[in-house]
């Protein structure tokens, strides 16, 4: 089925214009375009970007689809705007072999919500001793370029540096999730103010910064690629910044929740706010914010973490770290850098769809609205608030941390490959 | 007073003061040869204890008894919870059975604060994990208002492992709100990152602040903490921090010596010193049924005079 979408606005700028979808491409950007035998769609003004692309997600299958399955979290994607995700590996089994992650990719294919590239985990099972089989899982159908422990970090920095070095074979890149383990032992939340007021265990920002600052420096010793995960304390951002004045090849993601939720959330004791790295204080809120404006942050990453409720709905310290995301990340990116002014709908293109694909060396992901280029697309209504509800979300899971939260635009429809994921707000 | 009693700083200066005259009728009480009265009659009380702790669990029990409630202690251990039931199915059973005030220690800060969440009664925190013990905090200034007939403008110096007591968070809380007049002493390991924010001072030396105290609270430090490099040594510890015989000479006449229990003698305190006549500590003990009569009397029972006021 072909499609004719009229009347929208690519990364809102201009006038409207119909753009015709033929054979997952687009064929035609125009206006007044015939409908010929195309279906038609009407896109009411909304905003064009390219469908939307997610470096940091967790599926959970296999392991946990109690908490949230390839088909409810790629259609959970596919409502927040994106036209691909890549799924972390701390899977149950772990995603540290050719069979795992060809799984993961082949479950994403069969339910065609939105393109699932698997993250290949750096060492087996996660446990920071011996590398995984990087180069096969990088040669398998399932094409692995990130390779990440996420969750726990590569903390031996011998075995950091010769990772960074190995995925240079297959251009891949290491997305560490930086974590200094010895002086996080315990930790629940920010270590600050708040933490010492509740009586929670620091996760201080050293923790995170140190790594950093090494991981930095291993990757331009072995002129290797670094991807930082997650990144949350205004020192990360500092260190970033001076990383990429040096010209070393350095990205990092930011994700939506730090660009806005703030650690004094701990004070109501709810595990919703319970999350990895922590929150942190408005003034790193505000450095993130500065930094994804400026580009030193290069892209915004969901690390979407949906868990059972049972997982959720405990004391602090027994409750699992993450927050769902997805379906709120644009929402937030409006309302946190657009509205604002600090970014444009092009450079929120940029930051959510293009550089994010050309970290992961996704082809057929984040490429310009243009003719002949994939039709892979996500329409954005500007002026359509929604109160988010963590009852009726498309996630299995219901750990939202904005239950409530009133964010100001919604996205309209998402196409992959030319084929409607979400028409409408809905599923198509 | 509010619904719950989770943290000192619930607590407005009339809400303490209330506590601490209502614990001096409670007193009152321990002087009779009955020492029983009708107030909570009919009501149930849970003691829902996660951690071991004999003494403030014995406390609560007495304190509900002398009151006339019926009272179950539920032990974590040998019960469904050791078998992975949950916080909030327990809490969720215990009040279809009928509790009226859930007293919960929690080895997790924040236990307390979850668990009032899911049950209708009232829910008193009695200690959870390095975060606050408030009914501590009540009996201390209770014992400091008895013996030196006021808190206010106290000078009061908490030693010892600040970064892990809860006893200190609640004190450093109530004392301010009552107008007393804070100093903390650690090493700097013991002391949390951002003790700046706290309305208290601090310091690392014991002798420079000894002589200008009222009151000294010397805190339990435990052996392990030498393990995580907090410290070097108890013997250290003891040199640069421990209430010994000569550093309790330097205090001024009419101050006193507090302990929460259970405490390290050789360790944080000199056994002289805990069992002189500065010493608060078996009177902490006593002040612990009173206050915590006052506190669940005022929970559940209302508006109503404590002594002789409808049951």
């Amino acid at each position: 089925m072909n499609y004719l979408v009229r009347d929208v606005r690519p990364y809102g700028e201009g006038e409207p214009v119909d753009v015709r979808l033929v054979d997952g491409a687009i064929a035609e950007i125009g206006t007044g375009l015939s409908d010929g035998d195309s279906r038609v769609y009407a896109g009411g003004g909304a905003v064009l970007l390219p469908g939307l692309v997610d470096l940091h997600t967790h599926l959970r299958e296999p392991g946990r689809e109690d908490a949230e399955t390839v088909e409810t979290g790629t259609l959970a994607a596919a409502l927040g705007g994106f036209t691909a995700v890549h799924a972390m590996a701390n899977t149950d089994p772990v995603a540290d072999t050719a069979g795992v992650v060809e799984q993961v990719w082949r479950l994403g294919q069969e339910a065609g919500h939105c393109d699932v590239a698997p993250v290949g985990a750096v060492t087996v099972g996660l446990r920071g001793e011996q590398m995984a089989e990087l180069g096969t899982m990088a040669d398998s159908a399932a094409r692995v370029r990130v390779f990440s422990d996420d969750g726990t970090c590569v903390s031996d920095a011998s075995l950091m540096r010769r990772a960074l070095e190995y995925v240079k074979a297959f251009d891949g890149v290491i997305a560490q999730h930086a974590q200094e383990p010895r002086l996080t032992v315990g930790a629940q939340m920010n270590e600050g103010v708040v933490s010492s007021r509740l009586g929670l265990t620091g996760w201080p920002a050293v923790a995170e910064e140190a790594v950093i600052a090494r991981d930095c420096l291993l990757a331009a010793h072995v002129g290797s690629r670094l991807h930082v995960c997650h990144v949350s304390t205004a020192g990360s951002v500092e260190l970033i910044r001076w990383a990429k004045s040096k010209g070393w090849d350095v990205t990092a993601e930011v994700t939506p929740h730090h660009l806005v939720l703030t650690d004094d959330l701990a004070a109501s004791y709810d595990p919703v706010f319970k999350v990895n790295p922590p929150l942190r204080t408005a003034a790193d809120v505000a450095a993130l914010r500065a930094g994804l404006a400026d580009g030193t942050i290069d892209c915004v990453a969901t690390d979407n973490a949906p868990h059972a409720l049972e997982d959720k709905e405990a004391e602090w310290g027994a409750a699992l770290p993450g927050m769902t995301g997805l379906e709120t990340a644009l929402g937030i990116v409006a309302e946190t850098m657009v509205l604002p002014g600090r970014l444009t709908w092009r450079q929120v293109a940029e930051r959510l769809s293009s550089t994010p694909a050309r970290i992961g060396r996704l082809e057929g992901h984040g490429r310009p609205l243009a003719v002949g280029e994939p039709a892979n697309l996500c329409l954005v209504d500007e002026a359509a608030p929604w109160t988010v509800d963590a009852a009726t979300m498309a996630t299995r899971s219901r750990n939202t941390p904005f239950a409530g939260r009133s964010l100001p635009v919604g996205v309209r429809a998402t196409f992959l490959r030319g084929t409607p994921t979400v028409l409408d707000g809905a599923p198509a | 007073m509010s619904r719950h009693l989770l943290s000192a700083a619930d607590l407005t200066r009339e809400d303490a003061l209330l506590v601490l005259d209502t614990a001096e009728e409670m007193a009152l009480v321990e002087e009779r040869t009955v020492k029983k009265l009708p107030t909570l009659r009919g009501r149930t009380v849970v003691n829902l204890f996660f951690e071991d702790s004999t003494r403030t669990r014995t406390s609560f029990e007495l304190a509900a008894k002398r009151l006339s409630a019926d009272v179950i202690n539920f032990s974590a251990k040998g019960s469904s919870v050791s078998k992975g039931e949950t916080l909030k199915d327990t809490a969720l059973t215990l009040e279809a059975m009928g509790a009226d005030a859930i007293v919960i220690r929690h080895a997790w800060s924040g236990a307390p604060v979850n668990l009032a969440r899911w049950v209708h009664g009232s829910v008193v925190n009695a200690g959870d994990g390095t975060h606050e013990h408030p009914t501590q905090a009540l009996l201390d200034a209770f014992t400091m208002r008895r013996r030196l007939g006021r808190v206010e403008g106290l000078k009061v110096t908490i030693v010892g492992d600040v970064l892990h007591s809860r006893v200190a968070r609640s004190n450093v809380l109530l004392l301010s709100t009552l107008g007393a007049d804070v100093t903390l002493v650690a090493p700097p390991t013991l002391l949390p990152v951002g003790v700046e924010s706290w309305p208290a001072q601090v310091s690392y030396d014991l002798d420079a602040v000894l002589a200008k105290s009222d009151v000294v609270m010397m805190l339990r430090v435990q052996r392990e903490r030498m393990g995580a490099a907090y410290f070097p040594s108890q013997r250290e510890y003891a040199r640069r921090y421990g209430l010994d015989v000569r550093r309790a000479s330097a205090l001024h006449d009419d101050a006193v010596v507090m302990h929460p229990g259970p405490m390290v003698r050789g360790m944080e305190i000199a056994p002289e010193v805990a069992d002189g006549v500065r010493s608060t500590i078996v009177e902490q003990v006593r002040n612990g049924v009173s206050v915590r009569m006052a506190v669940l009397y005022l929970l559940l029972g209302g508006a109503s005079p404590a002594i002789g006021g409808d049951a």
